[in-house]
Formats: structure tokens, sequence, C-alpha cells
């Protein structure tokens, strides 16, 4: 099986908006929910939108859970985007999730004091990078991506965050960890800067 | 913090873009995909597209209208007008579209609303409502009613009474459109946007109106939208994308200032 760039597919959302995307940066990948071809991909994108709880039932039924450790242990380059990147933590406050694990960490609910913020967070906001990586090499200040969420990746160690947005509080939006690295941003919705990051992705061995 | 959004709305006959005057007398005014592109590139937030011939007529040119632009402009894409089934939404999606405005056949079948949101996610359901300004009632007492079909068929239903029942039912976003303001470039309605903005936790549009970029900066900040809507204002190429950014940001609107 020849190894190519796999968009895991596991009824959580429509994912041809992030292989349009990859398209147009020249990163040409398949959608798929088959296990094997996770596991035999040489660069994975775990996208989606939707619930943890859900999202990760539909994880597990397909064997994807495993196909994901295993790429994440054998070095495959991933990129988790919005609930992918959820689901990649230990545990969801959304339906009590036990997630992945890829990364230790759990997901936390936006809660307002200020009763005017609308729920979810959507819309552009910027991310301010807060340590250097390179699928954010070309991210600078000012810069702003787009967003659908309401609730947020919280990693145990502050060294696994690379960028963080502020919703009321200051949240943790890009994550990651050797060969891992996720965005709670839309980067396939984030227009050129969004599109810059995937083209890094396109072209990232899986270091920092 | 969160920016204000911009965004346009093309409003889309057999394949073509159309811009009414009070949802009658429309006009064609160019090709809705080009339109797209130069928008996107121009520092746009976000596309609305809109099939204004689809509660009547066939809308299967919408799909490819849909899916073209998808493979273009990367920026967040709604579509709506018709959408009448959780099939039509799905058709939609595959096409391209990011989220889905329902308005006519939710007024009808509010279960279309939940049915939506369980299929493809609260967040991408976008309820869209016409609104005209009646005498408050005891049946209207906000003093807003519901219209559909284009303008043409008014509901006896309340505007802010269905906009809550819309984000109980699971809409992620509210279109407030005016009626009145529709196509007059006058400003919008901003008694009517602070309302149901006020009222609801989910973002709301504002949509019906806007001349100036200072019609949109008083809908922002005194109406307290999350969003505003331009057509003829860009489409007639009085104004820019950029521009009204430009203009809203100098008078102290939070916008995205980098594309």
């Amino acid at each position: 099986m020849k190894p190519v760039t796999v968009i895991i597919d596991y009824d959580a959302g429509n994912l041809r908006s992030v292989q349009r995307a990859c398209s147009e940066v020249g990163l040409e990948a398949q959608i798929s929910s088959d296990a094997n071809q996770v596991a035999a991909a040489e660069r994975i994108i775990f996208p989606g939108v939707g619930a943890a709880g859900s999202g990760m039932a539909s994880v597990r039924k397909n064997g994807l859970d495993e196909a994901l450790l295993g790429a994440y242990a054998a070095g495959v380059p991933i990129l988790g985007i919005c609930l992918g990147v959820q689901i990649s933590l230990d545990h969801s406050a959304e339906q009590d999730t036990k997630t992945l694990g890829l990364l230790p960490g759990r997901v936390r609910q936006f809660k307002f004091s200020n009763p005017e913020l609308k729920v979810p967070h959507m819309g552009w906001n910027e991310v301010r990078v807060t340590q250097p990586h390179p699928l954010l090499a070309d991210v600078k200040p000012g810069q702003e991506f787009y967003f659908v969420h309401g609730y947020y990746p919280d990693p145990a160690q502050h060294s696994d965050v690379y960028a963080v947005s502020d919703y009321e509080i200051e949240f943790p939006c890009a994550i990651g960890r050797d060969n891992y690295f996720g965005t709670q941003f839309h980067c396939e919705k984030s227009g050129r800067f969004g599109l810059q990051l995937l083209a890094n992705f396109a072209n990232w061995d899986g270091t920092c | 913090m969160l920016s204000k959004r911009l965004i346009a709305c093309l409003d889309v006959r057999n394949g073509n873009l159309a811009k009414s005057v009070k949802f009658v007398d429309t006009k064609d005014i160019g090709d809705p995909v080009a339109k797209a592109r130069e928008y996107y590139l121009d520092g746009l937030d976000e596309l609305v597209f809109y099939d204004i011939t689809a509660s009547h007529e066939d809308r299967g040119i919408m799909l490819d209208v849909v899916e073209a632009v998808a493979s273009q402009v990367f920026i967040p894409l709604s579509v709506g007008g018709g959408v009448r089934s959780v099939q039509d939404a799905t058709d939609l999606r595959l096409a391209g579209a990011e989220k889905i405005n329902v308005n006519s056949a939710a007024v009808s079948n509010p279960d279309l609303i939940s049915a939506c949101a369980v299929s493809i996610g609260e967040q991408n359901v976008v309820l869209s409502m016409d609104v005209q300004k009646v005498p408050p009632s005891d049946a209207l007492p906000s003093g807003y009613e519901i219209v559909i079909n284009g303008g043409r068929k008014p509901m006896g239903l309340d505007a802010l009474g269905w906009a809550l029942r819309g984000e109980q039912l699971g809409a992620g976003e509210l279109v407030v459109n005016s009626i009145d303001a529709d196509g007059t470039r006058e400003g919008y309605e901003i008694t009517l946007t602070r309302m149901i903005s006020e009222a609801v936790r989910i973002p709301v549009i504002a949509s019906g109106g806007a001349g100036t970029s200072q019609h949109l900066v008083d809908v922002l900040q005194e109406g307290k939208a999350d969003a505003a809507l331009v057509a003829s204002m860009v489409h007639f190429g009085d104004y820019t994308c950029s521009g009204i950014k430009q203009d809203l940001h100098a008078a102290g609107v939070r916008m995205r200032m980098a594309w």
C-alpha cells in the first residue's frame, strides 16, 4: 500500500473542506475511516467537529484509536484540528469522556462571568505564539484564525502549549508534542494564514 | 478578543448573482464565484449564499455554485434558501457549505432546526429570520413579525419569541433580516437587532439596510450584533470589503485586519 496523507473520517463533520484546503497547498489527502489506511499513512490529519462523546465512540468503534496511537508512537506527523485536538488529550469535560490520551491534559468548558459573551466562541480571533514551532513559523502578531468551539484544550504540561488566544480567559489554541500538533482553530477556514499552516504541515518531518 | 465579522451575502438566482430592493425587483449583477473570490482576497470574514429562487424552483444549480466557491474560498461559507430537509442541508454541506441557513421551512416545521442540529451540529445551523415591524399586539408583543417566502407571507409569529424558540431548538446562530430596511441602504434596524441579541446567547448577524460604514458601526456597537451582513454596498462597487473593515477599525470596532 502506497503511503499517503489520510484525513481521518469518524463521522464527525464534513471533511471535504479540509481536503480542499490541503489540495490548495499541494497536499493531496484521502479521506478514510479505515484503520489499516490510517496505520499505513505517512501523514495524518485528525479533524472533526461535534461532541467529544460521540466522536470518541466513533473513533473506538472503527479501531482508529489504536491506529492513531500506533502512528504517534511511530513518529508519523499528525495534525489535529478542533474536535480532533480535544480527543487527543486524556479527558473531555464534554459528556465526561475519556479520550485518546496522545498528550496528557483535559478539555474544559468555557464558563463566562460576562453574560454578554456568546457561546460558542465563534469567529476570528488572534492567535499568539508562545513558543516556536515549525507549523507556526509564519504566524505573526495580529494574525487571526477562525474558531468555533465551546470547549478548549488544556494540556497538563505547559511545554505542550504553542499558542494561546483570548475569550474572556486566555486559553491554549495550539498544542503539540513530538510529531503531534493540534489547533483548536480551523486552519482550513482561516484564509491565507491557515493555508500557510497546512503548507507547513505538508513539509513537516515531525520534529520540533 | 473575538473580532466582529463582516459577512457578504450573495443572493443567487439561477446561478447568477442578484440583488433585490425590499425583496422585489431583482437584478442580475454578475458571477457569484468570481465575486466570492474577490471578496475573500479583500479580507471578507465570511460568505453567505442565498438561493433566492429556491423556495419555488429547481435548486440543483446552486450545488454547483457552492462547490465552485468552496474550492476557491477558504473562509466560512454559509448557504441557505429553500432548505426544507436534513437531506437538503447534507447535500449543501457535501458541496462545501460550512453552515446551513434555514428560514421559511423552519417556520412551518420547527423540528427542521433540531433535526439539522443533530445531523450537522448546532454550530452549523443558522436560523435566518425575515422580520417586519408591526404595531405591538397580544400576538406580536415585540412589535416585530416573522414573514416567509422571501417576504411575501406574514406568519403572525412574534420575532423575539421565534428567536428564542430557534435557540432552544438548537440553532447555533441567528440572522436577523429586516424586511423594512432591506435594500434601502438607510441603515440596519438597530432596535430589533439589539432586542434579539440581548435575549439570546448565540451570535446574531444583523442584515438588511447597510448603506455606509457608519451603519455597520452602529449595529455592531449600539445594536450589539456579532456580525454585520452587507450586499448592495459591496456588490455595486461603492465600497470594498477592506475599505469597510478599515472604517470599522478606525471607529473602534475590533476587526480582523490582516489577511
